[in-house]
Formats: structure tokens, sequence, C-alpha cells
């Protein structure tokens, strides 16, 4: 019974994902008419305003309560106050915001602004008070790859798999790695989109984190199959079912073989 | 059962009609009758394919004893791939020496004929004739028996290895055993105490007993920090989280996989609550709730352990494991851990 409660929510997430992937918005961005000429604070806010303040509240402040907005989405969302320029960069240009709705997971898709708009709504969301961290500048180059899989093995790979091809939670998918940029591996860790814990610098050092981001460009980029096919490596649910549908046709076919009587 | 009886009764017949068989074996030596009566016409000999398929069942026995060594010594580099390959070159030699076996050693003969309905007894010793001098051209046929025996044998004691994996079978004392004592510090994996101002929301550690072994199955501890007035501890617990730190066995109870997943929600009103998911099948445990199964095939809450602040700030023990740690297994509610 259990078993096929889980393969219920299995099909059930799935067919979520597809909606959601379906549900985005139709590129509904407002934007001011003379963006061209606005320097990069004011055109920030004007785009906050326009796309943002629904759900995040006026100045960032965050909206408590469900409040209906012109495209009939009922806004609710985090204060911003504070989280600084890594969170608002790395949720911008994954696409992972504006979402659709309140209460979906964000998934990866084609960022719906400008680079300058971008950096425009960056600066003016870190210049809202408090301060906060800045976007963080990865060097996976001085990072040592053997460590690199062993941190990884310990802090990433519960979810996203030790080929970094991602997985799934209880309640979300869990993304691949292999379309994040190193900036956008570190900013995840540190802030923790949406189900992921957030790894401190007391959790996994700065360097630690040039060592993890080499290793999950590396697997994900060229992971190595030893069996010779690595079936998307999503984990033993996929490989099993191939397994029994490949032994299931030799299988029968053995049977033809043995049983077919000689003719002589 | 009426198929029943008639398949006894066959039994019956042959066991009977060998006996038989021997005893005029027997009494015709002595008269010095020998091969006369033959109903199989003596075949073509040919003992080049039965030490063939000797060498076969030899081969799928090796196999098998390959599948063993690879298992046991956990020292090859692609070791699942290896379980693969020998398991399949077991049942494949197998297979083919005994589809070599029937196609080339024993004879064989098509009968268009119905068995007469009112003489079973004698069709009975006939059949059961044929199939005793039917052997009779095979030249080397205790080589062939002892060598399928090995291969089945082989094979078998394979497919049995495995099960040495499952667990002790009535030797579970190790297994209530935890290292946890009441004023026993938490500490990383480098050995340093765990402060509980370190402990921050939104993130989980790994937390070990000080001055114990880190590799026993009771050692190993999540550690996560909730806001206390989430908190739905069961009443006997209520002090068992100051400021909201808790600690659970890592040890996920239904197969003994380590919990290494925590979901937390990014912003609560809108998404799933937090969980302690164990990656293998997706047994998911409610922090908030005692460790209470909120999804997926664990039959028994997360066993938490009580922790207390001390002057220092540091993280201890205060007692042991609320229920029986580790995978599940026959009575594991039965006893509280020790």
């Amino acid at each position: 019974m259990r078993a096929r409660h889980l393969l219920l929510a299995v099909v059930l997430g799935a067919l979520a994902i597809a909606g959601a992937a379906h549900a985005q918005p139709r590129s509904g961005v407002a934007r001011p008419p003379n963006e061209e000429q606005l320097p990069l604070r004011e055109l920030g806010s004007q785009l906050y305003a326009g796309n943002c303040s629904a759900c995040h509240g006026v100045d960032g402040r965050g909206q408590r309560t469900p409040r209906k907005t012109t495209e009939g989405i009922e806004g609710q969302g985090p204060p911003l106050r504070g989280v600084g320029a890594r969170s608002v960069d790395f949720y911008l240009r994954t696409g992972y915001m504006p979402l659709s709705k309140p209460d979906e997971q964000p998934v990866r898709r084609r960022a719906l602004f400008t680079d300058r708009e971008i950096r425009a709504m960056v600066d003016y969301v870190a210049s809202l008070p408090p301060p906060g961290p800045p976007i963080p500048r990865p060097e996976p180059g001085k990072g040592n790859l053997a460590e690199g899989y062993e941190l990884f093995t310990e802090h990433c790979a519960g979810c996203h798999q030790v080929a970094a091809q991602g997985g799934v939670v209880t309640g979300a998918r869990v993304p691949p790695l292999e379309d994040s940029s190193a900036v956008q591996i570190a900013q995840a860790a540190r802030v923790g989109p949406y189900l992921m814990p957030k790894f401190s610098e007391k959790d996994i050092t700065d360097a630690e984190l040039n060592s993890i981001i080499k290793y999950a460009e590396m697997a994900a980029k060229r992971p190595h199959n030893d069996g010779g096919w690595g079936i998307g490596n999503i984990g033993p649910v996929p490989e099993g079912m191939v397994t029994w549908f490949i032994a299931g046709v030799a299988f029968v076919l053995m049977c033809v073989v043995i049983g077919s009587r000689l003719r002589s | 059962m009426r198929r029943l009886w008639q398949g006894l009764l066959a039994v019956l017949t042959l066991g009977l009609g060998r006996r038989r068989e021997r005893r005029r074996d027997e009494g015709e030596g002595d008269s010095g009758g020998g091969r006369g009566h033959d109903l199989v016409e003596p075949g073509p000999r040919n003992p080049g394919t039965e030490l063939g398929v000797a060498a076969l069942f030899l081969l799928a026995a090796a196999s098998a004893v390959a599948f063993i060594v690879v298992y046991s010594l956990e020292r090859f580099p692609a070791q699942h791939e290896l379980f693969g390959v020998t398991l399949a070159a077991a049942f494949g030699f197998l297979g083919a020496g005994l589809i070599v076996l029937a196609r080339r050693v024993l004879p064989s003969e098509e009968l268009e004929e119905d068995y007469p309905e009112e003489e079973h007894v004698e069709a009975g010793i006939e059949a059961a004739t044929i199939v005793e001098e039917s052997g009779r051209s095979i030249t080397r046929k205790r080589l062939l028996t002892a060598a399928g025996g090995t291969a089945g044998g082989a094979i078998g004691l394979a497919a049995l290895t495995p099960a040495l994996s499952l667990g002790p079978w009535f030797h579970t004392e190790p297994l209530r055993r935890t290292p946890w004592r009441a004023g026993r510090r938490l500490v990383d994996r480098e050995g340093k105490p765990y402060r509980a101002e370190e402990i921050e929301r939104e993130t989980f550690y790994t937390a070990f007993p000080e001055g114990a072994s880190h590799r026993t199955l009771g050692s190993m501890l999540v550690v996560v920090r909730l806001d206390p007035a989430r908190l739905r501890l069961p009443r006997e617990r209520a002090d068992w989280a100051p400021e909201g730190i808790l600690a659970f066995s890592k040890v996920c109870t239904h197969a003994g996989c380590a919990v290494g997943l925590y979901r937390k929600p990014t912003y609560p009103p809108t998404q799933p609550p937090p969980g302690l998911v164990c990656p293998c099948h997706y047994s998911t445990f409610d922090p908030a709730l005692g460790g209470e199964v909120v999804f997926g095939p664990a039959g028994r809450p997360l066993p938490q352990l009580p922790l207390a602040i001390d002057g220092a700030g540091e993280l201890r023990a205060c007692g042991n494991f609320s229920n029986a740690i580790g995978p599940a297994w026959w009575g594991v509610n039965l006893e509280k851990p020790s």
C-alpha cells in the first residue's frame, strides 16, 4: 500500500512539474517605457515595483497575508530586506523568480530580464537596509577535486546525487547541476533556495566550497558510467525498470530458443 | 485431487518398476543374459561432448565461486559490475551445459503412440526401463552427475551468500547498545564539541559522541534547530530540545541508510514543513513532531536524543534515545536502547 502511495506521489510529482513548466507567466514583465535613460538604481526600483512588490511587499517588506494582484494571483512572499545581492542575483539569473504562483517550486528557466535589468534590481534590493551579503566570487580552479568529492558526498549527494544529476526529495524535485554556473552553486549553498538547507561558512568554508564546485562541475558535465549506460544518472528506480525490460525480453527469447525443437 | 492421485500413482509405479527391473537384471546376470532386451538402440557414443558438458558445468561452478569471492572480499574496483558478470556467467554456463547435454548427449526419439490405458503398470515399467537404458550410451555418467551437482550447488551457495548481509540472527544485543549517556558531549567529525550558538536554523549538522567510536550504529546524530514555537513534541519530551535544538539518530528506521537529506522551507507559509528525509526510500520524518514518520516506508519514528546546554554553552546528551535505533528487525520494539 505504501509502495503504491509512493508511486502515486512520484507520478503526481512528475505531472505537477510538467504542469508547472507550462504554467510559467507569459512574459508578463512590466518595464518602464524609458528604460535606457534611467539610472541603474531608479530602473531597479521601478522594475521591483512592477514585478516583485505584489508578493514581496513595498520596499521589500514582505507580504504576510495573501492579496489579489492584477493578474489574479494571490500574492504572498517573504521580506527581502537583508537578503543581499547574493540571493537576488541567484533567483533572477536562474529564472527562479518571478514565480507565477506563490506556492509552487521555482524551477530553472530562461531569465525573464536582461542583464542590465537584473543588475538594476540586484542593486536596488541590496540597497534596502540592513545590508546583506554580496555576490560570491568562487574560484573552483583553486579547489581540490578529491576533497570536493568527499565534501560533495557528505553535504550535497544526499539530494543532488553523487553524479550531480539531481533527483527527488519528498515534496520537491531536486535540480541537476549541469546548467549551474560556479557562482550559482556558491550562491545556492549559502542561500539555500526553496527546501535546500543553507550552509554557513562554519559548515563549509569558502576554500571547501571551491573544491565542491570543482567536483560538481566535473561530475555534472562528464559523468562516468562504468556499466556503459548512465540512464540519465537519476538513480535506482529507472535503472531497475530498464533492467527488467531488457532482462524480461532476453528471458522470453531464451525460453523460445530452449523450447524450440531441433530440425534434423 | 484426481491429478494428485494420478501423479502419486505414476511415481509409485516408476519406483516399483525400477526395483523390479533391478531384480530382473540381477536374475538375468546369473543366467548370462545380457542386453538382448534393450528398448533403446545403442546410439553413437560421444565422450568428447560429454567432457565438454562437464567443462561447462565446472565453468558455471567456477563463476559462482567467483561471485562468492567478489562478494566477500569487497576489494575490487567495479564490484557491482563484477557481481553481474559472475552471476550471469554462472547461469550462462549452466544453461549452455544443459542445452548441449539435451541436444548432443541424450538420445532423442519421438514416439507417436498412446500408452495403452489398461496396462498402467506395464507401461510404467517400460518407461522406467527406457529411462534407465537411455543413459547407457553415456560413458562418464558419474562425472556428468558430479559436475552438474557441483554447478547447481555452487550457484545455490552464491545465491545464499548475500543473505549473510541481512544482519545477525540471534545476537541482536549490540544493535540495541548506543554510546549515548547523560552528560556526554556532542562533537563534530574532528572531535570539536558543538556549542549551542553554532547551531543555526535552516541547516543540519552531523554529530558524534565524545570519546566513543564514530562508527557504531548508534553513534551518528543529525542535529537541527527549529523555531521553539513550532515544536509539537510529545509531552514527556518537553525539555528534550533546549532553544529548539533537536538531535535524532541519523540511521533510518526502515533499512538503515543515513538520513542525509534535510528539507527546510525558505518561506514556511507557502512551502512544505521541515523534514528529515532518507535518500534510499524517501522515508520522511518530522523533527517538529519528535521524528514522527510523515511519508515513506519507515514503520517507526526516528529515535530522538534528549539534549541539554551546559554552563559552557556546549551541547550534551541527557540520556539515551527515545526508542530503538537502527533498521527494523524482528522484535525491534520490544526493548529500549541501552
